[in-house]
């Protein structure tokens, strides 16, 4: 049975240090909802509130509408995946995965039924006589998630719990437990600060800053709408360039340089002023590199670099500005540094932001909060 | 990391609550009464006049410089003899090496007052080696009673103490260090000078601490050997125990001086070493070499040669147990009768030893694991001050604390004065401070995500400790608990004061029979103790697999 949780102005203390200022989001049953984040925005804390083990000093944390504040983990039937997988070192992989089944007092066999059942999705079956020691990492976060799933929690909550493993093991395993998490159905709070395995594995994403989320939407909506600039830096790369919106007959212009605009009818402003400022976020795959005379910002290619599937470009522009692009590479041969060029971006990729709040200011976007 | 919602009262709020009333019974209690009786004359009347008798008579008053000038010259000898032997064991390739660091243990552990009586044996007025230097070159040996015993005999038990302590941290010191400093230059002493001994520092520093601390308040070694040269603990024992009516209250305010001068040593040690402290975790460790040469020969030379100092006292009672006696004298030929002897007497004191011993084992290792699991788990105000409470025995010599114990447990309701119950709570006492801080150690290797697993499995906070928690801290505790019960067999300053006929301990019989001249049974009974003492570092080292270990 999985369960929604939800985060009404949820506020978390230190001391005096107050990290998490005020959170509201809903996490919808059966969901896998990731927390994104740069290191100490509060990620963990936020974690731990659900899974009881930090108080709450404000706000209510409500699962399936009942406000969970007072209980204790032990009573909230939560699984959970830490970093450091926590397998109990004394006890077998049966043992680890039969322990909690044991509070709740089901028989032996049907104990054992269910561990072995387990160990089969996980497919570490054939250790589950070993002690943990004996496993490499991968089969002890193997073990960790088994002994969390076999207790059919409401919800599943893990810790990067894939950043001790090493590059290849964390794709498959991150594979691994979407499947068994689509498969169970089991509402789940991830937490990772590395953006391609949130994109790869989640349903939602939730981008935090400074205990604040920035914004919540699927993997496409973030890399794509990122609603402010943090989310455009963070997930991704992205060339942040400060241009004008000049309204001009009736239509809206930006100037990516005095010589080139581009006509941008998608922005949601409301009194057409007749210039502001804005900050442009370009990703490096957005821009188009033209070296006939066309007409486009004008910019000279300071290095290049093959990497096989793609060539990564910096050009300096007109005006002095660095930018990094990424173009697929062609037969042709890449461009040499110092070569003049044309540059035009994909414009309906692109996203613009009021200068001061860094808010996307692109018609339908918005934080999802 | 003890999370909020986990500090919620439970069980472990009572555990703490019993354990703080159980040491304001039998510590914090005793410690009043022993200040209470300092200050106050016979007819209750408040005033400093046992002060002012100690500052104002030389007889007094130098025993405490007595005390302060073998102290310091014990820790300082120790430092520098154990400084080479810690370098030596760990850079050098040594022949035998696992041996030698078994006997090194040994020399430590074996009861120091043994050591004080072999000495006399050997170097004494009427001594193997006196007579022998004496009947074959005509030469006279260095006097061996006064401070140079005392020196000999605490140097040689308390360096390999220090030792210990610097095993440990020259093995987190990185190799990689030392190769740095040796490629810019530094090599041989310059580069110990330079780079390992700064690195060393603190670690001397705590071991100072603890060698001073055990010097201070040792009392059979003194007794035996000290003869005119009084330290404070024979002056305690002396005034409260004397023939023609202790004088308690005197006894008590030499005890306050002697913890005051204590305490200001901790303090000055902690507030020292908190501005010099490194934390070092060595990724490669310092490996040992094959040396070649003098270099080789002199390191084997130094290493051997202490042990053979170290060891020798042991060896030679064992020897003298079975030398035939005649009376209180030994004779030509080899037999087994003062172990006969030894037996029939001191049977009961072996009994004893052994229950007395079991027990108090028994109460330390649950209240260690419990306390090192609140400090380390729970932390709070109320646990941190439980946490200072367990380690005042730290700085309270073995023989203040009798003096304490005696003075508040004299009377009814709580009349424990000539029981087992009070030796068993002296010697708990006595030996928590360091069980406790080696089972907080094991506690704070327990990665907290562990206990949170079984907390979000549904386990509650006791299962999570019953089930978890203590077996995975079992095997650490339980060979500390070995080194725990060597120590409790061979303890002496405290027994001495509170034992009487039917609670007599091994150390007791051995230290009554010295007095009497009885050199062969008491011997016999220190050969039974030695090797009660090595069977259990065997076993100790079977179970850790370790060749050496925190103390
Ligand atoms: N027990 C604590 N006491 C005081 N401050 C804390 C505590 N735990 C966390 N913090 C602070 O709260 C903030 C958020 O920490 P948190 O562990 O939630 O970050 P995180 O997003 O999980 O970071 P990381 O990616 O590094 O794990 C940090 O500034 C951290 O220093
Ligand atoms: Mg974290």
């Amino acid at each position: 049975m999985s369960i929604s949780i939800e985060f009404k102005n949820v506020i978390k203390r230190y001391g005096d240090v107050t990290v998490i200022p005020g959170l509201s989001f809903k996490i919808e049953k059966g969901e896998f909802f990731t927390l994104l984040g740069p290191s100490g925005c509060g990620k963990t804390t936020v974690l731990r509130m659900v899974a009881g083990f930090n108080s709450i000093e404000g706000g209510e944390i409500t699962f399936d509408g009942e406000v969970v504040n007072q209980k204790p983990p032990q009573k909230r039937n939560i699984g959970m995946v830490f970093q450091d997988y926590a397998v109990f070192p004394h006890m077998t992989v049966k043992g680890n995965v039969g322990f909690g089944l044991a509070n709740k007092k089901m028989n032996k066999k049907e104990i054992e039924e269910k561990v072995l059942e387990m160990l089969d999705i996980v497919q570490i079956k054939q250790f589950a006589d070993r002690l943990p020691k004996n496993l490499s990492g991968g089969q002890q976060q193997r073990v960790a998630l088994a002994r969390a799933i076999v207790m059919e929690p409401n919800v599943l909550l893990m810790d990067e719990p894939l950043s001790n493993l090493d590059a290849k093991l964390r794709i498959d395993m991150r594979n691994a437990i979407r499947e068994i998490q689509k498969d169970v159905g089991i509402t789940t709070l991830y937490v990772t600060h590395d953006q391609e395995e949130a994109m790869a594995i989640s349903d939602k994403i939730a981008v935090m800053n400074q205990g604040k989320i920035e914004q919540i939407g699927n993997p496409q909506q973030v890399y794509q709408r990122p609603a402010s600039i943090f989310v455009a830096t963070f997930i991704g790369r992205a060339n942040i360039l400060r241009r004008k919106v000049r309204f001009e007959n009736g239509e809206h212009y930006l100037y990516l340089a005095d010589n080139y605009k581009i006509k941008t009818p998608q922005l949601a402003v409301k009194e057409p002023d007749k210039e502001m400022d804005v900050k442009v976020s370009i990703r490096p795959e957005e821009f188009i590199i033209n070296t006939e005379n066309n007409d486009g910002v004008d910019g000279v290619i300071k290095q290049s670099t093959f990497l096989g599937l793609n060539v990564h470009y910096i050009v300096t522009l007109e005006n002095g500005e660095d930018v990094e692009i990424i173009q697929e590479s062609t037969i042709d041969g890449t461009l040499e540094p110092n070569t003049k060029v044309k540059l035009k971006v994909k414009k309906e990729k692109i996203n613009i932001f009021d200068d001061q709040s860094e808010s996307n200011i692109l018609r339908g976007v918005t934080n999802g909060l | 990391m003890a999370s909020n919602v986990l500090n919620r009262r439970d069980a472990w709020s009572y555990i703490t609550f019993i354990i703080i009333v159980f040491y304001i019974i039998v510590l914090i209690f005793p410690l009043l009464s022993l200040l209470k009786e300092s200050v106050t004359t016979g007819d209750g009347q408040f005033s400093l006049k046992y002060f002012a008798e100690f500052f104002s008579k030389k007889y007094y008053y130098g025993t405490l410089f007595n005390s302060l000038k073998v102290t310091i010259a014990v820790t300082v000898a120790s430092v520098i003899i154990a400084t080479p032997l810690a370098y030596i064991m760990t850079t050098f390739k040594m022949k035998g090496k696992i041996y030698l660091q078994i006997l090194i243990l040994i020399s430590m552990m074996a009861p120091p007052f043994i050591g004080a009586y072999s000495w006399i044996l050997l170097l004494g007025r009427n001594g193997a080696i006196t007579n022998f230097m004496n009947d074959f070159f005509g030469v006279s040996t260095p006097d061996i009673y006064g401070f140079n015993g005392i020196l000999l005999v605490l140097t040689l038990q308390l360096t390999p103490l220090i030792y210990m302590f610097l095993m440990g941290a020259l093995q987190n010191i990185d190799n990689s260090l030392l190769e740095a400093a040796e490629s810019m230059g530094y090599t041989g002493v310059r580069k110990i000078v330079k780079v390992v001994m700064p690195l060393l520092t603190p670690t001397i520093l705590a071991g100072s601490l603890m060698v001073f601390m055990r010097a201070l308040a040792d009392f059979g070694t003194p007794m035996l050997i000290g003869e005119g040269y009084m330290t404070l603990p024979v002056m305690i024992f002396n005034e409260f125990i004397s023939e023609m009516g202790g004088n308690d209250g005197f006894a008590a305010a030499i005890s306050v001086i002697v913890i005051i001068l204590a305490l200001s040593i901790f303090l000055l040690q902690k507030y020292i070493s908190n501005r010099k402290s490194y934390y070092m975790s060595a990724l490669n460790p310092i490996e040992e070499k094959q040396h070649r040469g003098i270099k080789n020969i002199l390191a084997h030379l130094y290493v051997y040669g202490f042990l053979s100092l170290a060891i020798l006292p042991q060896l030679y009672v064992i020897y003298t147990a079975f030398l035939k006696t005649s009376g209180r004298i030994f004779v030509s030929g080899y037999s087994l009768d003062s172990f006969r002897v030894a037996f029939d007497r001191g049977g009961k004191a072996l009994l004893n030893t052994f229950t007395f011993g079991a027990v108090a084992i028994v109460i330390v290792v649950t209240i260690a694991i419990l306390v090192g699991y609140i400090t380390v788990r729970r932390r709070n105000a109320v646990t941190n001050s439980l946490d200072t409470f367990t380690m005042v025995p730290y700085i309270v010599p073995g023989s203040v604390l009798g003096i304490a114990l005696l003075l508040a447990f004299n009377s009814k309701p709580l009349l424990l004065s000539g029981t087992a119950t009070i030796l068993i709570i002296a010697f708990v006492i006595r030996r928590l401070p360091y069980t406790i801080r080696s089972s907080a150690a094991i506690v704070y290797q327990i990665s907290p995500s562990v206990e949170e697993a079984a907390a979000s499995l549904g386990a509650s906070n006791m299962k999570t400790f019953f089930r978890i928690t203590l077996p995975i801290m079992l095997p650490g505790v339980l060979s500390g608990a070995i080194l725990s019960w060597v120590t409790i067999i061979s303890e002496l300053s405290t027994s001495i004061l509170l034992y009487t006929a039917r609670t007599q301990t091994m150390t007791i019989a051995i230290y009554t029979e010295v007095i009497r001249g009885n050199y062969g049974i008491a011997a016999a009974l220190a050969t039974i103790l030695i090797a009660i003492t090595v069977v259990s570092l065997l076993i100790f080292f079977k179970l850790s697999g370790k060749k050496e270990f925190s103390i």
